[in-house]
């Protein structure tokens, strides 16, 4: 039996970390999204229900939302694409490899994000080495200019950057997969195909719904690739809500728009989590 | 009665020479620099069931796993009939393994593991629900057939795999150590069990295991692996009562080793002598410690008995373990020689006593390298 000093010991400091730094924060976000900016660029405490209803009748907030979704299950689905082979060819094939491959993937990650964004539109620029090597090529005469600042740079930085987040789980759930079910299937005439069907890809299943969240929520979240390499068109809704909180000080506006992303993610993690648990087999 | 002939044409040692269901011919297998397997031929024959048993690290589950299609072997040829098997991938083998560990599939319900094999052949479903049903029925299982997996015991579990395997009617079932998890009574229970469910199907059975006992109660056959060599293959009770060698001998049952000097038919260890066959020079002998008995000394028949169809010694009790209807002795004979007996009904012995055995229950025996 542990004492209750020890208890509180290790019990309270996290409870603290998580009110002062977590709680309290998302009280006074919440409370910020009910009040409203005077003309007077003063921030009033009359609570209100004005910005919600801004967001729902404003059809910009509605369409950067959509957007930041689409490039969010855009990053996802080619995170998956290119994470989930990777990582059942390190778990299945790689043998002796193993261990170096998987510290390739896992390199990038010590690399500062904005190194990564900045290395992005050094490669997509209208002088940058995409466009070079086609110029080069003669596949193309002159720069092209739709590489940078687009939805496509910044799908194309992000899923880069959060690849490693989606393999990872995904890596972690086909090692545990026993071998011995592997063998009993192709014992009972499973070709290799079919038991990648049938035993492999259910087995896996929880590791990829785990890395494609990992993928859709950092993506939906994220401000910085579209502030690096997005332009006009590539604008995301934290990109809003950063300029809400800065440059177009409406604090009471951004609050709410935060406010609707967490729930909005908080429901995206509940239900993951729940198909998960379901998908997983104890 | 077609399932029935088989296992008849095993009881006959022609037809069995005649037609092997599966044939393995010289077949080597290294791990690297590992020699695992150094030249395994052996044959079975339809509807046997062949042990093969072996310490850990004897090339046993190796040579199985080469039977499954799971290794590739270095050199020789597996056969199964008139067809090369050790090219075929192991999903195109008419082979089927229960594991160890029983690999069932998690995610699948104990029938859907069961109907597994069949849906990998497309087989139509009514026939898929009548033989998995069947199947399940025949290890009594037929009631867990909708349970998820995870809420089975190691015993039920142990069932599915021999359904799942079962149900595809190999033409062989190889089975790896498949009772090694379970409890000592629910092993026995599972011995008795297999045994007759293998008489019922009438398939061949390739049967893993370190347990010789397993191997005797089990077997038609048990062949001997030692250190990547057939050490012996043989029906269980002749490789007990003539073990080709030392290590045989040791390994199936408990045994005296005697290493004697034969001269003119007369092998003798220290003070014990007895009739011998075969040729003269340094000789070792498997003697059983139930072939010994204790020498009826009241009959005064001197201790230099001219009689050598019996073999006399004296030693002293250094040890008695009560087991039932049979104690365990431990016998010192001097100069820190050994001799182990089970003797029946002999209340508690102490003191120097003499001991004997009928001549021909010490049999001769190869010594082996490094035994």
């Amino acid at each position: 039996m542990y004492s209750r000093a020890y208890k509180a010991g290790v019990t309270i400091p996290p409870l603290l970390w998580v009110s002062v730094f977590l709680l309290v924060p998302y009280a006074i976000l919440f409370c910020y999204s009910f009040w409203s900016v005077s003309p007077a660029q003063v921030i009033v405490h009359n609570w209100n229900l004005q910005n919600y209803l801004q967001l729902a009748r404003n059809p910009i907030y509605l369409q950067v939302l959509f957007r930041s979704m689409r490039i969010a299950a855009s990053v996802t689905v080619f995170a998956l694409l290119l994470g989930y082979p990777l990582a059942y060819y390190l778990s299945f094939h790689a043998a002796k490899r193993k261990d170096l491959l998987y510290q390739l993937v896992i390199i990038p990650l010590w690399a500062s994000y904005l190194v990564r964004g900045y290395a992005w539109k050094t490669i997509l620029g209208s002088d940058g080495v995409l466009n070079g090597f086609l110029q080069y090529l003669h596949i193309t005469h002159k720069p092209v200019e739709f590489f940078l600042y687009s939805p496509f740079a910044v799908i194309i930085t992000l899923t880069h950057i959060y690849t490693p987040f989606t393999l990872l789980p995904i890596y972690a759930s086909l090692e545990h997969i026993p071998r011995n079910l592997v063998e009993a299937s192709h014992d009972l005439g499973s070709s290799p195909w079919s038991t990648f069907r049938r035993v492999i890809l259910p087995l896996s299943l929880p590791g990829a719904l785990a890395g494609a969240t990992f993928a859709f929520v950092l993506t939906l979240g994220d401000f910085l690739a579209p502030l690096l390499v997005g332009g006009p068109s590539g604008v995301m809704i934290s990109n809003v809500v950063v300029s809400l909180f800065g440059a177009a000080y409406n604090w009471p506006l951004g609050a709410a728009i935060s406010f609707c992303m967490m729930l909005l993610v908080v429901t995206l993690l509940f239900v993951t989590e729940r198909l998960e648990k379901r998908l997983a087999v104890s | 009665m077609t399932k029935a002939a088989p296992h008849a044409a095993a009881a006959d040692p022609a037809a069995t020479a005649a037609t092997p269901i599966l044939s393995i011919r010289q077949v080597i297998k290294q791990f690297g620099q590992r020699p695992v397997l150094r030249g395994i031929s052996l044959d079975v024959a339809g509807g046997e069931f062949l042990t093969i048993l072996g310490e850990s690290g004897s090339g046993k589950t190796t040579l199985l796993r080469l039977i499954a299609g799971f290794e590739d072997l270095d050199s020789g040829e597996i056969w199964m009939a008139e067809e090369r098997l050790d090219r075929i991938p192991a999903h195109r083998r008419q082979v089927n393994t229960v594991f160890q560990s029983y690999a069932i599939f998690p995610h699948l319900s104990v029938f859907e593991n069961v109907a597994y094999g069949l849906r990998a052949k497309n087989t139509a479903k009514s026939e898929i629900s009548e033989r998995v049903t069947q199947a399940l029925a025949m290890v009594k299982m037929g009631e867990f057939a909708q349970a998820a997996p995870a809420k089975l015991s190691g015993g039920q579990q142990q069932r599915v795999a021999l359904a799942r395997a079962l149900v595809n009617r190999p033409r062989v079932l190889l089975l790896d150590e498949p009772l090694s998890a379970l409890d000592a009574n629910l092993r026995r229970q599972m011995q008795v069990e297999l045994k007759s469910l293998q008489r019922e199907v009438g398939i061949t059975f390739i049967f893993v295991t370190h347990d010789q006992e397993e191997a005797m109660a089990l077997s038609d056959r048990v062949a001997l692996l030692r250190a990547g060599l057939l050490e012996q293959v043989a029906p269980p009770r002749e490789i007990y009562g003539e073990p080709d060698t030392a290590y045989a001998a040791r390994f199936i049952g408990q045994t005296n080793l005697l290493r004697a000097e034969v001269t003119d038919g007369i092998a003798s260890a220290g003070t014990i002598v007895w009739r011998t066959v075969g040729a003269a020079g340094t000789a070792t002998y498997s003697l059983r410690p139930e072939c010994i008995r204790l020498a009826n000394e009241s009959a005064g028949i001197p201790f230099a008995a001219t009689d050598v169809s019996t073999a006399r010694f004296r030693g002293r009790i250094r040890n008695q373990t009560f087991g039932g209807a049979m104690d365990l002795i431990e016998i010192d004979c001097g100069n820190a020689h050994v001799i182990r007996a089970r003797i029946a009904n002999s209340g508690i012995l102490s003191g120097e006593r003499e001991f004997e055995f009928a001549a021909d229950d010490a049999v001769r025996v190869r010594e082996g390298e490094d035994a």
